[in-house]
């Protein structure tokens, strides 16, 4: 396992509310990581963070192999090195149908004049309906978005993660408004990614973070109060006096 | 051709076909070509009202699709007549003086029929030397590569600058008006080159074609505009169908979303506003040599407004719609201006339609804001709606 991402002494302050403190966060490629912690800790901002939606005031966003700073790319160009991101409240073209929400996220090249001529390959479409059948919208690929259910755009937000083939996945909350079984569907999933992806899950539900049996991160007030797995991060006093205290 | 546009998107043939019967139907009606109830002027105003069109059509392009409402899309049809316009008027110029000295005793040089036009163009800004931006205005082909050249290049550098530093929404909106309006202000100085607020004129006189006459002129005008305005048509059908129209309506409903997949948005945007004020260019360079003239009032902030307004009203997103709401409400515009429109005698008060159009289109604005949203197109999607169930 080699190191893909290295966050270091990070901090961001909003209007004067510091909401990430001195922040320090690794993760290798393959892993899964959880990172939890109480609403406001950080954990959204932080993936704002490596996905250059918000740029820090202090420390460093180290990438790959090269340890590249993703601090001076650009939104379009932080993906485009190979990082995904699902958002916690799911972002679908709601205009535009299953299919062409993957279509776009297909992994191709990004530029006007490729969209302009791209066709629709036979291996798109098999990879288009792999990817839907994974997320159960085989039945649903001609439909719009915007009419899905709130559970079925998290998975067509899921879809286009994996349709985008990033060498990292953030992913925000994933198993909202889902179904046991449908959580169970994505913990798996999101497992079986991390076997060649480096994955980051946030989530508050301690089932599912439990089912992903992985080492858990827990943020607390923008910096790292913990980390370990599961069980050891639970017995320590002080997220047990966060998680309560509230 | 199982893929083409004309099957992928149902309205492309429809459009088409009927372009072609309003174009037969003109040519049968117009006084050089078939029965003559068409007048010359109507013509005029027909294959007007095809190049507004043109212009509704691009402007759905970055709006409807891209969702960036350019408020000043009038300087690039405004420009567009003006860089046909330098050539229009040179040449036709150039022959008049030709044929005034070919009675001289002397053969003029060339030097002396040059100096001979700009007299003849400049002095009524108190110029008599052609200006640097006259400077291919002898040439057809170079004036024809710039009604596309110079639009495009202004869009380029203006949205490079306004897409790169991320102003969106009602800012862009207002940044575009000042484009407009600062264009126009900057042609009515009479020492800017292209003769102040006298503007070009002439421009129906086509040089060489003084024998042809505006009878058969004026349909060949018209035709020239609806083979734009279908060229256009079948163009932008295809550039919004597929993956790029895919990215730009992405980019209209949720920009970061598409930046989070990869995509260079500026860079679309920038594709997008360009391709369209290309278009805005030609579609002006077909309307002025068929009004006669143009001047820097025809690029107000106002007009652009206007351009905006008849996009809305037919309906954003679905380039028919634009096409249709441009046509219908410049069509009623003319009607209510022109004073063809009969006055309403209130007994107290009368209606004179030429004051009280804009009211009336204000009033039409919001009627169809509040009852219609998705525009007089919108309208049809009952119907198919009915159809489909
Ligand atoms: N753009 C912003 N401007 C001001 N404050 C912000 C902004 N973004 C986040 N914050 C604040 O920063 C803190 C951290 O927010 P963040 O969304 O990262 O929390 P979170 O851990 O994701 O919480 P949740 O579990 O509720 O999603 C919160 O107090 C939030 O109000
Ligand atoms: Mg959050």
């Amino acid at each position: 396992m080699s190191t893909l991402l290295e966050v270091q002494g990070v901090s961001v302050t909003f209007d004067g509310f510091k909401a990430i403190n001195n922040l320090s966060f690794t993760i290798g490629l393959p892993e899964l990581r959880a990172v939890i912690g109480p609403n406001g800790a950080g954990k959204t901002t932080f993936m704002d963070i490596v996905t250059g939606k918000t740029r820090p005031d202090a420390g460093t966003v180290r990438w790959g192999e090269m340890g590249h700073s993703l601090l001076s790319m650009s939104e379009a160009r932080i993906a485009r090195e190979g990082i995904g991101r699902k958002f916690q409240r799911p972002t679908v073209f709601e205009d535009q149908t299953v299919r062409e929400n993957l279509r776009v996220s297909l992994k191709k090249p990004r530029g006007p004049f490729s969209a302009m001529f791209d066709r629709v390959t036979p291996e798109d479409t098999a990879r288009i309906e792999e990817i839907a059948a994974e997320i159960g919208l085989s039945d649903h690929l001609n439909r719009k978005a915007g009419i899905l259910s709130h559970g079925q755009k998290q998975w067509l937000e899921i879809g286009m993660l994996l349709a985008q083939d990033p060498r990292l996945l953030l992913v925000d909350e994933p198993a909202a408004g889902m179904t046991t079984e449908e959580r169970n569907h994505t913990a798996d999933l999101l497992k079986r990614l991390a076997k060649n992806h480096a994955v980051v899950v946030v989530e508050h539900d301690m089932e599912f973070v439990r089912r992903l049996d992985c080492r858990v991160t827990v943020l607390h007030e923008g910096s790292v109060l913990a980390e370990g797995s599961l069980e050891h991060v639970m017995g320590d006093e002080r997220v047990i006096e966060v998680y309560l205290g509230r | 051709m199982g893929n083409s546009i004309f099957v992928r998107n149902r309205s492309v043939p429809i459009f088409i076909g009927v372009l072609a019967l309003v174009a037969l139907a003109v040519t049968f009606l117009s006084p050089a070509y078939g029965t003559g109830a068409v007048s010359v002027s109507f013509t005029k105003i027909l294959g007007m009202t095809l190049c507004l069109c043109l212009a509704a059509l691009a402007m759905d392009l970055v709006w409807g699709y891209c969702g960036i409402l350019s408020l000043g899309h009038f300087a690039f049809f405004g420009l567009g007549g003006y860089m046909i316009g330098m050539w229009l008027m040179t040449a036709r110029t150039e022959a008049v003086i030709r044929a005034n000295l070919a009675e001289s005793p002397i053969p003029p040089t060339e030097g002396e029929v040059s100096q001979a036009t700009a007299l003849q163009i400049f002095s009524v800004v108190g110029a008599e030397d052609w200006p640097w931006m006259w400077a291919v205005s002898d040439s057809l082909i170079l004036s024809l590569l710039l009604v596309m050249l110079v639009p495009g290049l202004l869009a380029l550098v203006f949205g490079w600058l306004a897409f790169r530093s991320r102003v969106t929404g009602v800012y862009l909106s207002i940044l575009t008006q000042a484009m407009t309006l600062a264009l126009s202000l900057y042609l009515f100085q009479n020492d800017t080159g292209l003769r102040g607020n006298n503007g070009l004129s002439g421009l129906q006189n086509i040089p060489g074609a003084d024998a042809i006459g505006q009878e058969r002129l004026s349909v060949w005008f018209f035709w020239a505009s609806a083979l734009a305005l279908g060229l256009g048509y079948v163009g932008a059908a295809w550039l919004v169908s597929g993956k790029f129209g895919s990215i730009v309506r992405g980019i209209r409903d949720d920009e970061l979303r598409v930046r989070f997949l990869g995509y260079p948005v500026e860079v679309y945007k920038l594709v997008v506003f360009t391709v369209s004020a290309m278009i805005c260019g030609v579609a002006g360079a077909l309307y002025y040599p068929q009004a006669g003239i143009i001047n820097p009032d025809e690029i107000a902030p106002i007009a652009s407004i206007y351009l905006a307004v008849w996009v809305a009203i037919g309906g954003r997103g679905r380039l028919y719609g634009a096409v249709i709401g441009a046509a219908a409400v410049s069509l009623l515009s003319t009607w209510f201006t022109s004073g063809r429109a009969p006055n309403v005698d209130l007994g107290f008060y009368e209606i004179n339609w030429i004051d009280w159009w804009p009211v009336l289109l204000g009033l039409g604005f919001v009627l169809v804001t509040l009852f219609a949203p998705r525009g007089l197109a919108g309208l049809f999607d009952y119907l198919v709606r009915k159809e489909d169930t």
